[in-house]
């Protein structure tokens, strides 16, 4: 591969989430304002500089502006302030939210959930992406690419595996038509979701089983919302739910914690790995 | 048995109506001059739905066309109801909230050019802030439908149904007369599995006589219920072609938009030939029918947003709190106010209703499953919104008025350009349509400079 050479997945997370922005914007996909897209990415790299002072490390901005480039896309407002507010939110997150040398939450899911659960200025907007298979394709293509390069290829996979089975078996017991699952699926947030939220390798666990187990919890529990609660935003609420469980999960299955740029490692062992070498962990906090 | 299931659930047979452009009624910065209605689609619906929280208030409007005895209707309600939870209103009030909410079109008259020399653009402020009697309940056991209640409210026979069994219900209503269209079985035993429940609607003879009335008034359920959906599916079995749904939401956070659809704005604020007054019915409907097609038909559209406290321009009046409250908004004080009122500002007293305008184009291929939707926190203001701009006709005679002239034609085919994009229809046609307006693309003569010099022109005439 011509690009190997770049160790660092987040690259390409930044290159396809900015294209897929640029696309959405060019084809009227979704409406944000550019002013709005300015604030979020300074207030993720202020937030990032600021809590990277605080704990005296070398600031990097490349996990900021991939949270600014989720929130943008996910993330609506009638003002600048509360896209800002997430963002800093999200950033903030990560260094007042720690445990076991890990942050607890996704970055861009909690900025999403505290805007929408406890204020109401922000919103999110889960069928604006419009449902053209092509496009889902694209994402999932573009996505897969990402992820495959962060060795977490199979979070996204287990996800909407689990996903895609219970709204296919719902309609399957309803006797509905399989247009029905076919139009939930070929959603562009759910996409996302996948490829570039739920599969962070820093917030999701580092044990094969226990992601397994990790993003299967965060399909059950996001179609429950979705399709028994009837709680349009259940996806990203799954997701902050199950990082609150993480810990217990990565007890059960422990492994070296993830680094930016670590080898590939695709389905890393499905057998458990030596709880000793969890000490390998990498000594940057917050990134 | 002569009933026969009415063909959709919410469904209308009228025909295309003729639009009425009404004149002169002032608005900001312009004039309104016409509403594109809903009269103007054929077989076209309307749904008033009030949500906040888990409550909802829908109102549905029945335009039936066909014999009395022929009307029946079976609408999924995701709860038991009782009597107190159904209600018959008055058209008057949908037809006002759909006059109110209509896309509109206005015109600007240009200033003579020699006074004005720095045409002020005058802008809208757009988005700038940012029963009768009762039978005894009745319970029935058959093919595992209940009927867990049944009502004469206004000219209507209610019953209320749940049923146990998925295939149950379509034979129960088979065995009572009715026909059902191929297919209704599946859906019905879908929406049996997932705990719907059901509402047949029939008319009451000795009553519907005694309104006095030639039409059927919309029917109103109340009820709370996590669900905030319209259930399509029924509606698309036996229809043939396309429905039209105008869906309008009466919220208190803000614009109300589908989840398991796009929902899209439709393009607004442009200037548009001025022949098209004339027809803005026929243009609403082509330049709908285009963009319809540019989402691939599966797009449901925006065509109003806006805070219920006042409008800029103003199609009709915004509605009464009294209207209000018969549509289910039970939060705004009944009664009190006068309409005829027509604010153009925020007025202080804010009643806190945020109205929105859903128009759907819908068939069992591109819509297969109910229109879920989802409140969201957007009170911005958006209305579909139609310009057009009068040239100057007086007699300027400056330099500026020379530059306006010649800048007409590129003016006119700047508009005939937008027209051909939103409509689809021929350039050609449009170009032809503008020139028996008035407007014409042929560039003035250049006069030369110095004819304005020592009073040349005047001595010409």
């Amino acid at each position: 591969m011509a690009l190997s050479f770049i160790k660092d997945p987040r690259i390409y997370q930044i290159v396809t989430l900015s294209g897929l922005l640029a696309f959405g914007w060019t084809a009227h996909a979704f409406e944000i304002d550019p002013v709005q897209f300015a604030a979020i990415v300074i207030a993720s790299c202020a937030t990032q500089w600021l809590g990277s002072i605080l704990i005296a490390t070398r600031p990097d901005f490349k996990s900021p502006l991939i949270t600014a480039l989720s929130l943008t896309l996910l993330l609506r407002a009638d003002a600048v302030w509360p896209l800002a507010a997430a963002a800093a939110i999200a950033i903030g997150s990560k260094f007042a939210l720690r445990l076991g040398g890990k942050h607890v939450f996704n970055p861009a899911n909690i900025g999403i959930v505290a805007m929408v659960l406890f204020t109401d200025v922000a919103w999110t907007t889960p069928g604006q992406w419009g449902t053209a298979v092509w496009f889902a394709a694209l994402l999932a293509g573009a996505g897969l690419f990402v992820t495959y390069r962060s060795a977490r290829f199979d979070v996204p996979l287990v996800f909407l595996g689990v996903y895609a089975a219970l709204v296919f078996g719902r309609a399957l017991w309803l006797g509905d038509p399989l247009a029905i699952p076919l139009l939930r699926l070929e959603n562009g947030a759910l996409i996302l979701f996948a490829f570039f939220m739920i599969s962070d390798p820093k917030t999701s666990p580092d044990g094969a089983i226990a992601r397994a187990a990790f993003a299967g919890g965060a399909a059950v529990l996001a179609y429950l919302m979705m399709f028994h609660f009837y709680i349009a935003d259940g996806l990203f609420y799954a997701l902050a739910i199950m990082c609150l469980a993480r810990p217990l999960l990565e007890w059960a299955d422990p492994a070296p914690h993830y680094r930016w740029g670590d080898p590939v490692a695709p389905l890393r062992g499905l057998r458990r790995q030596n709880p000793s070498k969890t000490n390998s962990t990498h000594t940057v906090p917050a990134e | 048995m002569s009933r026969s299931l009415k063909k959709s659930l919410f469904a209308a047979a009228s025909a295309i109506a003729a639009i009425t452009v009404t004149g002169g009624a002032v608005a900001f910065c312009g004039f309104y001059v016409g509403k594109a209605d809903t009269k103007l689609f054929n077989k076209a619906s309307k749904v008033a739905i009030m949500r906040d929280g888990n409550r909802t208030v829908i109102t549905m409007a029945n335009d039936f066309q066909g014999e009395l005895t022929e009307f029946a209707t079976v609408i999924p309600v995701p709860v038991v109801l009782e009597e107190e939870q159904i209600h018959v209103t008055e058209n008057a009030i949908l037809d006002h909230l759909d006059a109110y909410t209509a896309p509109r079109l206005v015109e600007y008259f240009d200033e003579d050019p020699c006074v004005m020399y720095d045409r002020m653009e005058m802008r809208m402020p757009q988005a700038a802030m940012s029963l009768g009697a009762v039978d005894k309940l009745r319970k029935k056991d058959s093919l595992g439908v209940t009927v867990e209640a049944e009502y004469t409210v206004g000219e209507y026979d209610i019953q209320i149904l749940s049923a146990d069994q998925s295939d149950g219900l379509a034979d129960w209503l088979k065995q009572n007369g009715y026909k059902l269209p191929d297919g209704a079985e599946k859906i019905l035993g879908s929406y049996i599995k997932q705990g719907t429940k059901f509402f047949v609607a029939k008319v009451n003879l000795e009553e519907q006589a005694a309104t006095g009335l030639k039409y059927l008034r919309p029917l109103q359920i109340a009820f709370e219920s996590p669900k905030f959906m319209l259930p399509i599916r029924l509606g698309t079995l036996n229809a043939d072609g396309k429905q039209e749904l105008f869906a309008f939401m009466l919220t208190r956070t803000g614009r109300v938009e589908t989840t398991n659809y796009r929902t899209v704005k439709l393009p607004t604020g442009m200037d548009i030939p001025v022949y098209v007054k004339n027809d803005f019915g026929s243009f609403y409907k082509s330049m709908f029918e285009q963009q319809v097609e540019k989402e691939n038909e599966r797009a449901v559209f925006l065509e109003y947003a806006w805070d219920m406290n006042w409008c800029d321009p103003c199609a009709a009046d915004p509605l009464s709190q009294s209207e209000l409250r018969e549509l289910g908004v039970y939060w705004v004080g009944g009664g009190g106010d006068k309409p005829g009122i027509m604010p153009r500002r925020p007025m202080p007293q804010a009643r806190d209703v945020f109205v929105t305008r859903l128009h759907i184009s819908y068939d069992a291929e591109n819509f297969p499953e109910d229109l879920m939707f989802k409140e969201t926190n957007d009170r911005s203001n958006y209305q579909g919104r139609y310009v057009l701009r009068h040239a100057y006709k007086g007699d300027a005679q400056c330099e500026a008025a020379d530059q306006y002239r010649a800048n007409l034609p590129k003016r006119f085919e700047s508009e005939a350009q937008t027209l051909a994009n939103l409509t689809g229809w021929d350039i050609d046609a449009i170009r032809e349509d503008m020139n028996q307006a008035g407007q014409n693309f042929e560039e003035p003569k250049k006069g030369s400079w110095w004819k304005r010099l020592w009073g040349n022109d005047a001595k010409e005439g």
